[in-house]
């Protein structure tokens, strides 16, 4: 069997089933008696397993088949959920991680598992596996069988005059070529039985392939079970074939949902990806590689290009049609631009994903007790910033679980309760998003970090004084900087922070530190929601165009020369009731003067601000709202004062972006 | 070896091909804030910003006037694309390895540290360039820090 064609699929699959079983083992362990999640492992455990025998992954497939025997018995209440149980689970599926990061990695992806194996048939106690086996298989479906009144009515009927009512999930192999004829020769086989009454999917998607390997029926036949499966059986390239009668309660419960429910179903699947029916909402979603998703990004920015060209010959020509339809144009793509964006967009979810089982195994190798809450993980984010804040927010998560959160006997004497509390929140704010990561340790000691500042010679002893404790804290940020009295193998190798800090603003954002001493500490990331294309004013200044993103823009204002006013040298200017300094864009950038014009008696001024703190930049002239598409200066020009990129312009002439966040002191 | 020949002034200089992406035509320069002065600004390279230098300005004998035949030079090194502003691009030729010699310590008032060495040619001398240092910014930076403090 050729399986490189599969091993992407395999691999993607592998990476959310595992994490689904990440997911559940965690709220097991909250609540062992919940026989939900024992089901859901149970369901990802045994997929895994069967992906990792078509393709050939024995080790994968043994250690997992294991597993699924051990949740077996949880299932069938044979089995206590226990913190052992849990921990070998954890280590189990640790495991499988390595083994599937090794296949990645184009590696064989065998393993010694025989230690793991043995101690979870310890566990399970060594029971008779193929009987366990053969009762997994008939739970293992997971039906969305939804029938109509009609179909509920012919049922009722049937079971009176004596069938019953299968249903008949039937998995071809994965490398089924001719899949429709397949189906056919199963449908033939269920129609000697007896009537086929519903299949999902539709017999029409089912003909024109549109399903990945499974599907299910319902079938009315008076034959038994078993006939019915050993007949399927007989058919080649069939997988499995589960058959259950159909329960007319359950039927009942499952008939109230409607089809919207089943739609709300798919959309959270997509989001999730803690999901175990892939194989069902198939049909709703695609895989696309990101590849092309980049792709067909750089081909709309220079879309954007033109049509910015466009719209500047367009207002050349004064053509009513013409500009009719580049208005059009503008329209249509702006649309366009929004769907490709939140095409890049991913919760960011997908890192959060890992941190509970990573505070879990933290907290007990220090001897800690400590409730992770995430909030808001479906908040999304650029893929690109997605891929790069993984490492910063590990980096910052174990700081606070090894120096901030208190030990649980500190703890008590503090006064607080013994488990420590680890807040991991994602939310949108304006153009940005913010990552935080709270505690309830014992927060920054400002002491101490003045005192390291000064030893690693980061600040001297008499400016220490004066610095606010924002300042202070920012310090920790510094590179060789460590407050941990003890170093552990946790964190404290002093080359964490100014790492992590380097990090973030390499995607363009920043760290934020608050602390309370004695309550805890706050990191906030704020992150650009999207790198690429930005809306931006633009402004003359002497023959040279600018763009100021418009997030940063307060407003813009036309100032009489007579209300500039002076305060310590400084141009200022009086913005509804505040005092802001004015800069001149022309002298900061040092923009080469053609004409000194004394006449202008109204300077335009645009508003720009950075958090709270506003500055008022001087200009020659405001030309409007762009959208342009940022481009970086490359290579070789990096780090220019003020200038975070350039764009093209309609007129294919370069204009640089400014970053006001450089001017607002 | 291939190289590119172009012209300052009345000397030939020569760069590798292999780093050569292509000639242009000047065009419209836009002007970058707080850069050293033979930095000339950034240009539209069919949709690539592609900061530019004026060559002549970078081994500091003065800045180039523009004319009808100045080009600009777009050459690529260690994953930068930059163009060159010369007076002229001439001619592709091929090099005898075997003809190239070290640089002099300074040649019509280039130093030996920009060069990779000198081709004696029939009638002239032909000047091949280290691109890898004139792209160097650090041995810049080091320069305008001393003048600074």
């Amino acid at each position: 069997m050729e399986t490189t064609d599969y091993l992407d699929v395999f691999l993607e699959e592998s990476d959310e089933h595992l994490q689904a079983i990440n997911n559940h083992l965690l709220e097991l362990e909250k609540n062992p008696e919940n026989l939900e999640m024992v089901h859901e492992i149970f369901r990802s455990a045994h997929t895994l397993k069967g992906m990792a025998g078509t393709m050939q992954f024995q080790d994968i497939a043994s250690l997992t088949h294991q597993m699924e025997n051990v949740f077996d018995k949880m299932r069938n209440n044979e089995l206590k959920v226990n913190e052992h149980v849990v921990d070998i689970i954890f280590q189990a599926v640790e495991a499988l991680e390595q083994m599937v990061e090794a296949i990645r990695q184009g590696e064989s992806g065998s393993m010694d598992v025989t230690a793991l194996v043995s101690h979870l048939k310890d566990i399970e106690g060594g029971d008779d596996q193929t009987e366990l086996e053969h009762k997994a298989a008939k739970e293992q479906f997971n039906p969305h069988m939804n029938l109509d009144e009609y179909q509920m009515t012919v049922v009722k009927q049937a079971i009176e005059q004596g069938f019953t009512p299968f249903q008949i999930t039937v998995n071809l192999s994965e490398d089924c070529l001719l899949k429709a004829a397949r189906v056919y020769m199963v449908f033939e086989v269920f129609e000697e039985f007896g009537e086929i009454i519903k299949s999902v999917p539709a017999v029409e998607e089912l003909e024109a392939e549109e399903f990945e390997t499974q599907f299910s029926v319902v079938v009315l036949s008076k034959a038994p079970a078993a006939e019915i499966e050993a007949r399927v059986h007989t058919i080649s390239e069939i997988e499995s074939v589960t058959l259950t009668a159909l329960d007319m309660n359950v039927k009942k419960a499952m008939d109230k949902k409607t089809v919207q429910d089943h739609l709300d179903k798919t959309k959270e699947s997509q989001s999730t990806s803690a999901n175990n029916n892939g194989k069902h909402t198939s049909s709703k979603t695609i895989r696309v590689s990101s590849e092309r998703i980049d792709q067909l990004m750089n081909l709309f920015e220079e879309l954007v290009l033109d049509r910015g060209r466009l719209e500047d010959i367009s207002a050349k020509k004064n053509d009513l049609e013409l500009t009719e339809t580049v208005e059009h144009i503008a329209k249509v793509s702006q649309d366009m631009q929004d769907l490709i964006l939140t095409m890049r967009m991913v919760p960011v979810e997908q890192v959060f994903n890992r941190f509970p089982r990573m505070v879990r195994g933290l907290a007990k190798d220090l001897g800690k007790n400590i409730d992770l809450e995430i909030i808001g993980a479906d908040t999304e984010l650029d893929r690109t910033v997605i891929d790069e804040i993984g490492d910063p927010l590990v980096h910052l998560i174990r700081n606070s679980i090894d120096h901030g959160i208190e030990t649980e006997e500190a703890r008590r004497r503090a006064g607080k309760p013994s488990n420590g509390k680890l807040i991991l929140r994602a939310y949108h704010s304006g153009n940005h998003v913010f990552i935080e990561i709270e505690d309830d340790g014992a927060g920054i000691n400002r002491e101490k970090v003045v005192q390291k500042a000064i030893e690693n010679g980061l600040i001297t002893g008499d400016r220490a004084e004066e610095l606010k404790d924002e300042d202070v804290y920012q310090l920790i940020l510094a590179s060789g900087f460590s407050t941990a009295d003890k170093v552990s193998d946790i964190s404290g190798r002093g080359v964490g922070l100014d790492a992590v800090s380097n990090k973030i603003a390499a995607l363009g954002g920043h760290i934020f530190i608050e602390s309370d001493p004695g309550r805890g500490s706050k990191f906030s990331i704020q992150l650009p929601l999207t790198l690429s294309i930005l809306s931006s004013l633009l402004v003359h200044v002497q023959k040279e165009i600018f763009g100021i993103p418009l997030s940063s823009v307060v407003e813009t204002v036309l100032l009489n020369e007579q209300d500039i006013m002076y305060s310590h040298r400084q141009q200022v200017m009086d913005f509804r009731g505040k005092i802001i300094p004015l800069l001149s864009l022309k002298e900061v950038l040092e923009v080469p003067g053609y004409e000194q014009d004394k006449e202008q008696k109204h300077l335009s001024v645009v508003i720009v601000k950075k958090g709270e703190r506003m500055t008022g930049l001087i200009v020659d002239a405001f030309i409007g709202k762009k959208e342009v598409v940022l481009k970086s200066l490359g290579n070789y020009l990096k780090g220019i004062f003020a200038i975070s990129g350039a764009t093209i312009l309609g007129n294919g002439q370069v204009s640089l972006i400014i970053d006001p966040n450089a001017l607002v002191k | 070896m291939k190289v590119v020949v172009f012209l300052m002034g009345d000397q030939q200089y020569g760069i590798s091909i292999e780093n050569v992406l292509g000639i242009e035509k000047l065009h419209a320069i836009t002007n970058v804030p707080e850069t050293s002065d033979f930095i000339k600004g950034v240009i539209n390279l069919r949709g690539d910003i592609t900061p530019v230098l004026d060559l002549k300005q970078r081994f500091k004998l003065g800045e180039t006037a523009y004319r009808e035949q100045t080009r600009i030079l777009i050459v690529t090194m260690n994953d930068m694309q930059v163009g060159l502003i010369v007076d002229a691009a001439t001619d592709v030729m091929d090099i005898d390895s075997a003809i190239i010699e070290d640089a002099p310590q300074m040649i019509n008032g280039v130093k030996e540290s920009f060069l990779n060495g000198v081709a004696k040619l029939e009638d002239k001398l032909l000047i091949l360039l280290d691109l890898e240092y004139v792209l160097n910014l650090d041995e810049v930076n080091e320069v305008n820090e001393m003048m600074e403090t």
